[in-house]
Order: structure tokens, then sequence, then C-alpha cells
């Protein structure tokens, strides 16, 4: 998109600023609450400036006591409220997902959709600048995998503005997790699409939608957040072979865009899924059964995933690079299927 | 400072008067200085390759990293009463308990360089530092260093040792549930363990007056019906003789105590942090514990320059060995990246 009075040029944090901003100035009931999202901003930016718009009574640090301000979130959202809690990394899901899973997630389906609980919480997922096992993973196919919450994972500035917008606005739990090198943050690698013009009136990305980032006709590559940099990236490289990928962005994993999927394979025949999340038992899986559910004669090719083999995220560099999803991988596990 | 228990025992358990000999003195003045050593040498080489601009991923030492400088007196004062046969969890923000403990020095640079003759063998990184040689471990999740010191005390008073294992939070954590089931635990089955809390002041950017509901910690230990102590200086004595009551009575089967130690943290949260949150930054410098200890060692006329200048070419001469070697030792083998996530029979030796 080009610049236009109606538009900025944002990172993808700032995008997400910017949706919360829209849904705390129209509705009384939003908050943020979390790990240093006051004075700090949000270790990786999700919060910046809120706290000088809307006041510590609507920008509130809490106490590293996620089983507790996770669990007030719920019984807020369960008041009435529309609470945003943050979750600093997904890695720390351990010591609070009592509340996430057992509560948060299954309260509209245990009180027969008497009780809802319109919360989102925020969360920031993966890797690659080391930062070890316990500050890398992605983890989303775990939450995707328990029934009873939406899971969203924007890309880029644009989607992070609107599916924020209708992440607070879902009448349920959605789980919105933020990938650190989608957000455009000065002190990560850059990523040249981390920025973007994102128009200023609010506006919503539908949850369970998967975008098309780039249409292609011999072999489709499914993938979500960071990765879809990668292989838009990748893409870019191989038309000059004559591959022509089609990169689908999924955007959220709960809904799953089968459809979506289906669709592309329909048209390529071949499929890779890239997932930063580990291999088995994840993403990768569901997409391939979301085609063979349907009819395994649309594959002309085995399918490929690159995702982490099933293994701690490594601390040093070179192992780090070695198991994620990176672009050698990706160009391989693509020219493999193409060939195939 | 609140203490609701009884106060902790004036003489030692042994009925002695308490006093710390000279020599012990200038040993936990040689811990912290070789602590602080390695911070200063740690903080040069995080930044010596991120530039321009600064880039977390980039560099010989990529990813987050936590110096503890300024909380050298905890370390040191609790860790002159254990030897490598204790256990001792610690935090993020792990070197300097390492360091008084015992860890090899050359094996933890190695790590928090990804090398393949680290502890960890590059897999693990400076929040992760795992060593069995002295029972030390830390982790990246605040407060859950708690539970595992519960097993490890538990184990050593199964094997009928006078062992035991100490557990260290920041006072962030101690509002974490781990803490809080820890307590109980350790008391109800009486297990040789001393809590330590660090109270340097900030979660990250939160004050501890916002994140924590009492002025001490002690209140807590109390709730859990056993000895808990605030130190309200960052006095490395003050906390060598806490830890010796708390340590004695673990060693004796009287079950576990808590310590709370006010604090500093001289730097940043992690390199990289603005701080701009941090009103106090400018007192900051004036309260280093180690100048401040160091004139207190040469007024009692135990140190003078002859000394302190050994004292430190020491440590600089033990850090930058640990620093070359670790610089020097091979990278780990990418084509090895899935080894070690299971057991393997020989300890991964082969
Ligand atoms: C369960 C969990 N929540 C949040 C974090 C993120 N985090 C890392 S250190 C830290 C602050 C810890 O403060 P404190 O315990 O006082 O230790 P300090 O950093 O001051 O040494 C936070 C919030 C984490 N690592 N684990």
């Amino acid at each position: 998109m080009t610049a236009t009075a109606d538009t900025h040029r944002l990172t993808t944090a700032k995008a997400m600023v910017d949706g919360i901003t829209a849904e705390m100035d129209r509705d009384e009931s939003v908050i943020y609450l979390g790990e240093d999202v006051g004075a700090y901003g949000g270790i990786f930016g999700s919060s910046t400036g809120l706290l000088d718009r809307f006041g510590a009574t609507r920008v509130i640090d809490t106490p590293i006591s996620e089983t507790a301000f996770i669990g007030l979130g719920i019984g807020a959202a369960v008041e009435g409220m529309r609470p945003i809690v943050e979750l600093m990394f997904v890695d720390f899901f351990g010591v609070c997902m009592d509340q996430i899973y057992n509560h948060m997630a299954k309260i509209s389906y245990e009180s027969g959709g008497n009780v809802k609980v319109p919360m989102v919480l925020t969360t920031a997922v993966g890797g690659g600048y080391s930062d070890g096992a316990q500050h890398s993973q992605c983890l989303w196919g775990t939450f995707a995998h328990l029934p009873g919450m939406k899971v969203v994972a924007p890309s880029n500035p644009y989607d992070a503005k609107g599916l924020m917008a209708s992440a607070i606005r879902d009448d349920g739990p959605v789980v919105y997790m933020f990938h650190k090198g989608v957000m455009g943050l000065v002190w990560m690698a850059k990523n040249q699409r981390a920025i973007d013009e994102v128009p200023d009136e609010p506006y919503t990305v539908p949850i369970g939608q998967a975008r098309v980032a780039r249409t292609g006709s011999s072999v489709t590559v499914v993938t979500v957040s960071l990765s879809v940099h990668h292989a838009l990236d990748v893409a870019e490289k191989l038309a000059g072979d004559g591959i022509d990928v089609e990169v689908l962005d999924l955007r959220s994993l709960v809904p799953l865009d089968r459809a979506a999927i289906v669709a592309s394979v329909r048209k390529t025949g071949r499929l890779v899924v890239v997932d930063e999340d580990y291999l088995s038992y994840g993403l990768s899986g569901e997409v391939v059964a979301s085609v063979t559910d349907v009819d395994p004669s649309l594959l002309r090719a085995p399918v490929a995933r690159v995702a982490v083999p099933d293994v701690p995220i490594p601390y040093a560099h070179a192992l780090e690079y070695a198991v994620l999803p990176r672009h050698d991988r990706i160009e391989a596990a693509i020219r493999a299927v193409a060939a195939a | 400072m609140t203490v609701p228990t009884a106060p902790p025992p004036a003489e030692a358990p042994d009925g002695g008067p308490e006093k710390i000999e000279g020599e012990t003195r200038i040993d936990l003045y040689r811990t912290m200085v070789l602590a602080r050593t390695f911070e200063e040498a740690m903080l040069r080489e995080y930044h010596s390759d991120k530039r321009p601009g600064f880039d977390i991923g980039k560099g010989l030492v990529p990813g987050e990293m936590h110096l503890a400088a300024g909380q050298e007196p905890v370390a040191a004062g609790v860790c002159a009463h254990l030897s490598t046969g204790d256990a001792v969890t610690a935090t993020h923000r792990p070197h300097h308990f390492a360091i008084a403990h015992g860890v090899d020095l050359r094996k933890m640079a190695a790590e928090i360089f990804g090398r393949e003759t680290g502890l960890g063998r590059g897999r693990g990184g400076h929040m992760h530092l795992f060593d069995p040689a002295t029972h030390f471990s830390c982790s990246g999740i605040i407060a859950e260093g708690y539970p595992p010191a519960l097993g490890q005390a538990f184990a050593f008073q199964r094997k009928g040792t006078d062992r035991i294992a100490v557990a260290v939070t920041g006072e962030g954590a101690a509002n974490q549930g781990a803490f809080h089931e820890s307590l109980n635990l350790a008391a109800l089955w009486k297990l040789p363990v001393v809590f330590i809390v660090e109270d340097n002041d900030w979660g990250i950017s939160v004050p501890r007056a916002e994140s924590t509901s009492v002025p001490s910690n002690a209140a807590r230990a109390a709730a859990y019906d056993m000895p808990g102590e605030r130190i309200e200086d960052n006095a490395v004595e003050a906390v060598y003789a806490a830890a010796g009551r708390a340590v004695a009575r673990a060693r004796a089967g009287d079950g576990p105590s808590l310590i709370e130690v006010h604090t500093l943290r001289l730097w940043g949260h992690f390199e990289g942090d603005a701080q701009a949150y941090r009103k106090d930054l400018e007192d900051v410098p004036g309260r280093d514990p180690i100048p401040t200890y160091e004139y207190t060692l040469r007024e009692a006329g135990l140190l003078d320059d002859a000394a302190v200048q050994q004292i430190r070419a020491s440590a600089a001469e033990k850090v930058e060995d640990a620093v070359t070697f670790a610089k020097e030792s091979p990278e780990p083998d990418p084509a090895q990246a899935l080894r070690y996530a299971f057991a393997e029979p020989d300890g991964g030796a082969a």
C-alpha cells in the first residue's frame, strides 16, 4: 500500500496498539493488564503509549502472578468487561495454564452458553534470537488443540490491527499470538514487511479467514506469522526458477480456514506446510489432514512439513537456525515437492 | 524491617558469639570481586558486537542477558556456607550464585558463548546453566527454581546426609504460586532448604511497592511457620550471618528458613534496557556494595592497595582465561541439534 491521507506507516507493534486504542476509545470496559505493560509499554511494544492515553486505571501493571491476573481477567470478562490480558511470553503458560484452558476456554461450554468470557489473551511467541528453550517457542498448536479458544497470529501490521479489533469484540476468549520477529522492534533483526501503511480508521479482519499472501500455481505453502515472510522471500527467489509458489497466510489457527487450504491445493496439487511450532501433533499435521480428509487425490506429490523437529529450541545460534524453519529448509522443501 | 516471627537468635547455633574471621571476610570480598569481574566481562563481550544500533540476536553472545552486578553480597554471603555437595537453584540472573558456588568458570563462559565445551554443550544458554558437579541449576521461568530445590533437599535427607538446598528468587517472583507452594511443603516436611529472596527493588519495570502486598517476605515465611528474616542493607556480612543460622538449622534437620536481602540492581533488567522507568538511577552508583565493603576491610586493616590489586588481578586473570577458552572452543555441530532431548546411556559423552 502507498501512503494516503488516511493511512500511516506503522510497525506491527504500533498497529496492534492502534487497534487496542480504537477499541478502548469506543468501549470503556476494555482494559489492558499484564507485566510491564504500563510505563515500560510492553517488553515487545504491545502496549506502548496506552498508559499515557488511558491512565493507570485502564492500563495496569500486575505482579508476576499469571494465574491470579489471568484469572482476574476471566472473572472481569464474566462480569461484562472486555479485558486484554498479556502473558509476556507464551512459554510462561506453564505457570497459569489451568486458568486458561480449564476456565477461560471451558466456561462457555460448561455453562451451556449462558456465560460469556469476552477476553483477549495477548502473548509473544517465537525464536530466532538465541533466547533459549524457555523463551523462544510458538506453542500455538498447544492452545489450538484445546477446545474453546480462538487463536490468531497476525503476520503484518494491517492484520495485527484488524484482528485485534475482532478479538476484542468477540464474545469469547481469543488468544492473540504476536511473533517478536514481526513486531518491527528496533532492537531485533529487521523484517521489511513488519512496517506498512495501515488505515487510520478502525476496521476489523475477520477471525478464521486465511489470506492469499502470494498467488501461484505450482506449489501451495500454508503457513502463519513470521514464517509467512520467510515463505514469501523464498517464493520470490524461486519465481526466477519457474516455480510459482502460492503462499497462504492462515492468520488464525482456530477457526482454521480449511476451505482456503483445500481451494489452494486443488489448484496447485502440491503442499508444503511451514510452521515454527513443533512438528508432531500440531498445526502442520492438521493442515495436511484438512486436505486428505476432503480428497487425498488432490495431492499430486507427497506433502512436506517444515517445522521445529521435536526438540527444545537450542540456545547456540547455529543449532537454533538448524531447527527453525528458515529460508534454506523452506526452499529445499518447496523444490522437492515441486519436482516430485 | 518487619519481622513478625520471633527474631533470629543473636548467637550462632553452637552457642558461640558470632564473629567473622578476617580470612573469611577477605574471602567474601574475593568472591564478590570475582563475580563482578565476570559480569563486567559479560557486559563488554555482550555489547562488543551488537552495533550499529542494538540487535539482540547478534554477536557471539546473543539473546537476553541478565547481569547481577550489585547483588554479589547475597551470593557471596550465602554460598560461603555451602560445599559443592549442596544444591543451589538460581534464577534468570544466575552468574553471581554460580560463581560463588564454585561452578567452573570456563564451562560457564563457554555455555554463555554457546559452545560445545559449555555446561550444556551450547544447548542451554545463560538462563539455563546446569552443573551436576556442584549441584547448581537455574531457570528462566521465575520462581520455578524453588520446587526442584525441595526435591534435591528431599533426596539429600533420604540419603541420610546433612547436605542442603538453597533456592533463590527475586522479590518479584515471590508473588508466584510456586513460591508459596514451596514454602508450605518445605515447612510441612521439614526439608533442609534455605530460601533466598533477592529484593533488588524492581521486577523489570515494576517497583516492589506496586507488586507486593507486604513490606517484608519474612512475613510470608511466618505464614508458613518458618523463620524469616529481612536484611535491609546490601551488606555481605549481614547476609553471611543470617545464612549461617539458616544453613545450620537446615543441616541440623530443623527445617527451612527464608532470608530476604534488600540488594541492588546496579544495571538494567537485561542488557539493552534503557531503564526510562527508573527514578532511582542517579543514586545507584553510590550504592555499589563492593567499594563499600572494600572500604570496611581497609579500615579493619585486612586489605591494602597491594592486596586489593592482587585480588582484582587474580579475578581478571580467571575471567579472561574463561572468556578466551569460550571463544576458542568449537561451536556445536548443527547436525547434532537433535541430541540430548532424551537421556543417552553414557550421558552423551560419545
Ligand atoms: C513465570 C514468569 N513470568 C514472567 C517472566 C518474565 N520475567 C523475567 S524476569 C522478571 C522479573 C523478575 O523480577 P524479580 O523476581 O524481582 O527478579 P529480578 O529480575 O529483579 O532479579 C519477569 C517478569 C518469567 N520469566 N517467568
